[in-house]
């Protein structure tokens, strides 16, 4: 912020300012259609996934109520916590892999919050004209147009994010019976605040907020240059290429005339979501959409130039002219390849836990305060309270056999019914013959209880536990 | 804070609370304001890291200060409907023992029908339904359990539910008045009254010849007339007195120790079983659903 050098006096300045409105310029090009593939690709699975079924329910639902997780053959419990904090770790690794080869390539194609500003800012072009008719239409344009066009245009958007909140609350509701609701006006108070929440908040973002997402709140523009290194491929200008810009014919040999290939035609700055010049150099608002890289290459066919001069390039290979081989080379140095080796042990750690995972719990709580007793004068016994948690979604028989004491034997009810994804408690006596005990030490032994399951063979479990022989 | 003798406390938390928020304001407003003399450049915070690396001063962006704002106003908003400031209750009255409270009657309401509606039904009833006994048996292990036993079958000094042996009758209402009100099982210890260790040691055989459990049958015989200071309480034959929680002593069923040792044991010391009253735990209700659980126990033969 630059106080003007002519006035000669004070002035009060303030430290905060209202945001410039941005009328970002709509561009045709390589990386514009690599977005809209991404919009696409993205939003498909966002607004179809709810909607698949899986047999009788649905094949993506976050039942929080419940506390499962369906995603489609796999019902998670809270007990399998762990494996959101493995797949966190492995979208942490992708992250730091792919932006250390190709910089904020999320952000600018697959994060959300560029997604729906993307898809808002079509529908405002759409209603509102290109740029230079939206900037005529805000300082120039009747009370009637405006109003005329900003309404029908807050309508399709207050639509989208309808749609976009109800989909959101189809991963924790079924969808199909979310809708039914919507349609018959019979929404709960709770599900009608989450859907309106959701839809609220994507307006203003995707709306209203924008490009003050990506410079003010989101950290990942802040901590992009730790994942960068000068061998990170990040949309730059050829400085050296480009200057010195200026405005010529297309006839002469700018070259010979003394002229960089930068026409100064500002289209960069025209197209860019954020705002921003890109031939200062790398910014931390730019969010690496490449759309100045595809304004630069019809303004250089425009003129008959080698197309490139803002394009996607390293640090390095700008400043040490590298060939193309030489770049691709230094994208292939040891951080990408240890990211690389470490993504792929973890990616094979979830889906080998996950493919391996038993489709059964169980859990042995020995009676602490019924110590043990006599029974009969024959046997010494011990009870315990066994949870059996039935993950699989049909019912099963499980069997249940002891061992690690002498003579050891289930004097309860060995044969357990557990209905389909569902926790049972079952009270178990295990017995060992009293003449047998007298010859081990007195105190805690070690047992070990295998759960069998009838109906499937393949699934087992053995669990420790403790038999306590009295003094 | 009703303990306190004067104000002192009640003051200083106000006062801190208050001045901290109007400083925030203040902090805000005037800072957000510089005064710049002409031709000073505001360019950059004036630090360089790593050789090159500078931070601009660039303005926030309004919406930022508007939301600075709204928390001082929310903040304000809040001390006044909620307490917070001191001893102050605020406005909308609410306290986390009164939201306790009404917690509480939302689930009576929410359950006060089911439990009244078990409670209309006699135990022996109560003891075949099943949604009665999966209650039950949920209140039983939270509560019974940590004596009696996952599966009510006792441990040593604690009875077994689950045979047909009944200290204090067997009757349903017999074992819901144990469970509510609670039960002190008294043996005074008798070794002094008999006299010396071999007379406890011929009465402790012949209380187990009661039984036909193995013993001395000489020294049963020496220990049957001394018995009589046994019966008093224990019955005749060792019947047991259901009025006095007196055991039978004429079954295989030992609450502490069947064995001789045991038997002397008790017989020298005495025994003192507690069972304590759940009226003011569980309520009424639950001690009915319960004891038809417990009931339950003992007829499945």
């Amino acid at each position: 912020m630059r106080v003007n050098a002519e006035t000669s006096q004070e002035q009060t300045v303030l430290l905060y300012a209202a945001s410039k409105k941005l009328y970002p310029r709509s561009i045709k090009g390589h990386f514009n259609t690599w977005r809209w593939i991404f919009v696409g690709l993205t939003q498909l699975l966002y607004y179809g996934l709810p909607w698949v079924q899986w047999g009788d329910r649905p094949a993506v639902l976050f039942n929080l109520v419940e506390r499962k997780f369906y995603i489609f053959s796999l019902v998670l419990w809270p007990q399998d916590f762990i494996y959101l904090t493995l797949i966190l770790v492995l979208c942490a690794f992708s992250l730091f892999l792919f932006t250390a080869i190709a910089g904020r390539l999320f952000c600018g194609y697959a994060c959300p919050q560029t997604v729906y500003t993307a898809i808002f800012m079509q529908v405002e072009r759409w209603i509102e004209g290109d740029r230079a008719k939206r900037m005529r239409l805000d300082t120039h344009g009747s009370r009637a147009e405006r109003g005329l066009r900003k309404t029908i245009k807050f309508l399709i958007w207050a639509l989208i994010a309808l749609w976009t909140g109800t989909t959101f609350a189809g991963y924790f509701t079924p969808i199909r019976d979310l809708s039914d609701l919507i349609l018959t006006n019979s929404l709960g108070p709770w599900q009608t605040f989450w859907v309106l929440f959701y839809s609220g908040f994507t307006l203003l973002q995707a709306g209203f907020m924008r490009e003050q997402v990506c410079k003010y709140m989101c950290p990942y523009a802040r901590f992009q240059s730790v994942m960068f290194d000068r061998d990170t491929l990040i949309v730059t200008y050829d400085d050296e290429r480009g200057e010195p810009r200026g405005s010529r014919s297309r006839k002469i040999d700018h070259r010979a005339a003394g002229h960089g290939d930068c026409v100064d035609c500002g289209v960069c700055v025209d197209v860019c979501p954020t705002g921003i010049d890109i031939r200062l150099g790398l910014q931390y608002e730019c969010i690496g959409c490449g759309l100045c890289a595809d304004g630069c290459n019809m303004m250089m066919d425009k003129m008959g130039y080698p197309r490139g001069l803002i394009r996607y390039s390293t640090q390095n290979a700008i400043t040490n002219r590298y060939t193309t081989t030489q770049l691709r080379a230094h994208i292939l140095r040891p951080r990408v390849l240890i990211y690389a080796v470490i993504l792929s042990m973890i990616t094979a750690a979830v889906f080998g836990t996950l493919i391996l995972r038993e489709p059964l719990k169980v859990d042995i709580m020995r009676d602490r305060g019924a110590l043990a007793r006599e029974v009969e004068g024959t046997f010494i016994e011990n009870t315990y309270q066994v949870q059996v948690i039935n993950l699989d979604e049909r019912p099963h028989t499980y069997k249940i056999t002891v061992s690690g004491l002498p003579n050891l034997r289930v004097a309860s009810q060995d044969l357990l019914n557990v209905p389909a994804t569902s926790t049972q408690l079952f009270v178990v006596r295990l017995q060992s013959p009293i003449t047998d005990l007298e010859r081990l030490e007195k105190g805690a032994h070690r047992l070990s209880m295998r759960v069998d399951s009838l109906t499937e063979p393949t699934i087992s479990v053995v669990e420790k536990a403790v038999f306590f022989n009295p003094r | 804070m009703a303990d306190f003798s004067s104000e002192f406390w009640n003051l200083y938390v106000i006062i801190l609370t208050v001045i901290s928020i109007a400083a925030c304001a203040v902090l805000l407003i005037v800072l957000s304001r510089h005064r710049v003399k002409a031709g000073q450049e505001i360019e950059t915070t004036g630090h360089i890291w790593d050789e090159t690396l500078q931070e601009f001063n660039n303005p926030l962006p309004r919406w930022w200060m508007m939301l600075f704002y709204i928390t001082i106003i929310f903040a304000v908003i809040y001390l006044v409907l909620y307490p917070g400031l001191g001893r102050t209750t605020g406005l909308l009255g609410w306290s986390s023992s009164g939201q306790h409270i009404r917690e509480i009657e939302r689930a009576d309401k929410e359950f006060g029908p089911l439990y009244a509606k078990y409670a209309a039904i006699p135990i022996p009833a109560l003891s075949k339904d099943p949604a009665a006994l999966a209650i039950g048996q949920r209140i039983f292990l939270n509560n019974c359990a940590q004596c009696h036993g996952s599966d009510g079958r006792g441990a040593k000094g604690f009875p077994n539910l689950a045979d047909n042996d009944w200290l204090w009758g067997n009757s349903p209402e017999a074992i819901k008045t144990s469970i509510l009100a609670g039960r002190q099982g008294m043996m005074p210890p008798m070794g002094p009254a008999l006299g010396s260790p071999d007379a406890v040691d011929q009465v402790a055989n012949y209380v187990l010849s009661l039984s036909g459990s193995p013993h001395d049958a000489a020294k049963a015989a020496l220990g049957k007339p001394a018995f009589a200071a046994c019966a008093g309480c224990h019955g005749e034959g060792g019947d047991g007195n259901s009025a006095m929680g007196a055991p039978r002593l004429n079954d295989r069923i030992w609450l502490v120790s069947g064995t001789v040792a045991g038997i002397t044991e008790t017989i020298n010391k005495g025994r003192h079983g507690v069972m304590p009253a759940w009226q003011e735990f569980l309520g009424e209700e639950k001690s009915h659903i319960v004891a038809g659980y417990v009931y339950s126990l003992s007829q499945q033969k």
